[in-house]
């Protein structure tokens, strides 16, 4: 599916840039994600202060889940799709939290 | 090296046992050196309190806790002496561990954030301490989670991405290991590299749990810092975020002062009646907030005998008739979660028998990220056909691996030898001890690249059993509390230290005689063992003689 000038980039580049794009969905992404399902745990009808320290604690288990996804799934573009997915399904809850 | 995890255009996608296994070596290895250093400084913090008081030997051993009750009205009389015009001071009393007490107040106008001064006092007269400067068993405790010569800040932000490197290294090496516990009763001694891969996985998950554990509620005991978000959606202004952190910190901000001046009630009274409530020796801290004025409150925190969270938990008086004005005895369970995370991670609440645990266990993590970091080099070596052909990566951590490992033994105990050797007048005292810490530790690593690495294992690790073995005779040369003193005086707390490092001392004399016995052994190809039985290369893995030792701890 790849356009003609991409054919044309060596295997090797492939490779690191795909190495590189990882690490940057497990460093970056894993913790836009942890920090999405933060602000969203608000969004539960729980007591408020309660909530800002379940989603706390719960992120760094999110942010472990989300590097392991990152570095399991077959390539980085997989990696990349699952972030924005559960970001996309955390975002409506978390952006109706930061409004109000 | 790592090639599986970069498989973009390959056809065929590597295993998940293959990635994750990758995962698990390079987050390892990355961050290991500092995990390392985290790890040990932290494991010897569960003796925090005993560590301090060996390195003041002025003070007496403690051998019965003072009556904290009148210890509080003491230390409240120095501080209306020291610091009048201050709007709170918070004291910090001496428990069964730690024979001193210290205090921290605001400057007058310091503002809500800055502006504090802080000293330590002798509970038994309530004077300023009159020992030799020194941070003590504190040092260890503040660099494991915010290192040292840069920024508070900074060194707490790069603890957690090392802690988040650990989080994704345990849990990748979970899934790695598919007969994870069958992996654990295997032991090949002498095998050189099976042989460290079974004493990684031993020791792994032997305490697999506690590891776990620790990392993530290392990481939870900053989260505010790591991950303010949440709070930050939640709570716009100043007053809500208050109602959030008095369901974590006992500390509470002090409120308006009434200008007119009135008298501080029975300081002992009010710990005498928490004492009441929450047993015997359970008073941490008392927290004073404009002293001398009518409108003065006085808090009483609960200490952590017998309870494992930390979860805030306080009387609040009213200072000047000495009346209960609030109560906390619980907070709402995501919050106790957290304090128990809190508790877990400090172990305060662990009576000896326990802490010794904590200490085994943390030891073993300790062993955890030493074994995985030798094991990364062994591997690389064992797979060249000569010496010649070692990367500039591969020799590059074999030698950081000796200083980063050996001189951190080495870098602890000059620390200890420091506190007795350096001039008491030294001015800056205390950042000496410390430099030299570091002093020392700089110079194991540059050791590491300036001999032959076998050779440089073997010389680091009698250095630190020489250093560690010696101690009780340095102590005894420069103090009046030789070891066998101590042990007749029944004083466990000065003895206990000594005896610990000579132990700790005597193992590392028995892993440089393995080391230093090493022979590298022949190379034994797995298909045709007649065909070519190369010798193996002369320089590999140096210190594959430790396998049997740290296998069999």
């Amino acid at each position: 599916m790849r356009a003609q000038w991409l054919e044309r980039v060596p295997a090797t580049w492939w490779m690191w840039a795909g190495l590189f794009s990882r690490i940057t969905a497990a460093l970056v992404g894993g913790y836009v994600v942890a920090a999405l399902s933060a602000v969203a745990t608000l969004a539960l009808p729980i007591d408020k202060v309660q909530a800002v320290l379940t989603g706390s604690q719960l992120s760094f288990l999110v942010y472990t889940a989300a590097v392991i996804w990152v570095f399991a799934v077959r390539n980085a573009w997989r990696a990349w799709a699952g972030l924005v997915i559960v970001s996309l399904a955390l975002l409506p809850a978390a952006a109706w939290v930061w409004q109000s | 090296m790592g090639v599986a995890v970069m498989s973009q255009t390959q056809e065929k996608a590597p295993g998940i046992r293959q990635t994750m296994s990758d995962l698990h070596i390079w987050t390892g290895v990355l961050a290991g050196w500092l995990l390392y250093a985290m790890f040990l400084t932290g494991t010897v913090s569960y003796f925090r309190d005993e560590i301090s008081q060996w390195l003041r030997p002025e003070l007496p051993a403690q051998l019965q806790l003072p009556d904290l009750a009148e210890v509080g009205e003491r230390l409240t009389a120095t501080m209306a002496e020291r610091a009048p015009n201050s709007p709170q001071w918070t004291i910090t009393l001496p428990t069964e561990r730690s024979n001193v007490a210290g205090a921290f107040w605001r400057e007058p106008g310091g503002g809500r954030r800055g502006g504090f001064k802080s000293a330590t006092f002798d509970p038994r007269t309530g004077e300023e301490l009159q020992a030799r400067e020194t941070l003590g068993g504190d040092f260890f405790y503040r660099f494991h989670f915010q290192f040292h010569y840069m920024s508070v800040r900074w060194g707490r932000w790069l603890a957690g991405l090392c802690a988040m490197f650990m989080m994704v290294a345990i849990v990748s090496g979970v899934i790695t290991h598919k007969k994870i516990f069958t992996d654990f009763f295997t032991f090949r001694p002498r095998k050189g590299q099976r042989s460290w891969l079974d004493a990684h996985v031993a020791v792994s998950v032997l305490a697999l749990p506690f590891h776990f554990m620790i990392t993530y509620s290392g990481l939870v005991l900053f989260m505010s810092m790591y991950m303010p978000w949440g709070e930050q959606a939640a709570f716009k202004d100043r007053q809500h975020r208050q109602a959030m952190t008095e369901q974590t910190s006992a500390f509470l901000q002090p409120g308006e002062a009434s200008g007119e001046p009135a008298e501080l009630a029975s300081i002992a009274g009010m710990v005498r009646e928490a004492q009441q409530r929450w047993g015997n020796n359970n008073v941490s801290q008392i927290i004073i907030s404009h002293p001398g004025d009518a409108a003065s409150t006085v808090e009483v925190v609960r200490g952590n005998v017998a309870r494992t969270s930390m979860g805030p938990q306080f009387l609040l008086f009213n200072g000047t008739t000495g009346e209960i004005v609030k109560s906390r005895d619980s907070v709402g369970p995501a919050a106790e979660t957290r304090g128990v995370l809190y508790g877990l991670h400090l172990g305060r609440f662990a009576e000896v028998w326990l802490r010794w645990l904590y200490f085994l266990a943390s030891l073993g993590g300790s062993a955890m990220v030493a074994t995985g970091l030798v094991l990364w080099t062994v591997k690389r070596r064992s797979r060249l056909k000569d010496a010649s052909q070692a990367s500039f990566g591969l020799k590059l951590v074999e030698q950081v691996n000796v200083g980063a490992v050996a001189g951190l033994s080495v870098a602890m105990a000059a620390f200890m030898w420091a506190n007795r050797l350096l001039p008491l007048g030294l001015t800056q005292r205390s950042d000496w001890e410390i430099h030299v810490f570091f002093v020392a530790w700089a110079a194991c690593l540059l050791h590491g690249f300036l001999r032959p690495t076998q050779r440089a294992w073997v010389e680091q690790l009698w250095l630190g059993a020489g250093l560690m073995i010696l101690l009780p005779v340095l102590n005894a040369f420069t103090t009046s509390r030789p070891l066998f003193h101590s042990l007749m005086e029944g004083d466990w707390i000065f003895a206990g230290v000594e005896l610990t490092t000579v132990a700790l001392g005597v193992t590392h004399a028995v892993l440089a005689i393995r080391t230093a016995r090493y022979q590298p052994q022949v190379r034994q190809p797995r298909k045709n063992k007649a065909a070519s039985v190369a010798a193996r290369p002369a320089v590999a893995e140096p210190v594959a003689a430790m396998q049997d030792v740290a296998g069999a701890s």
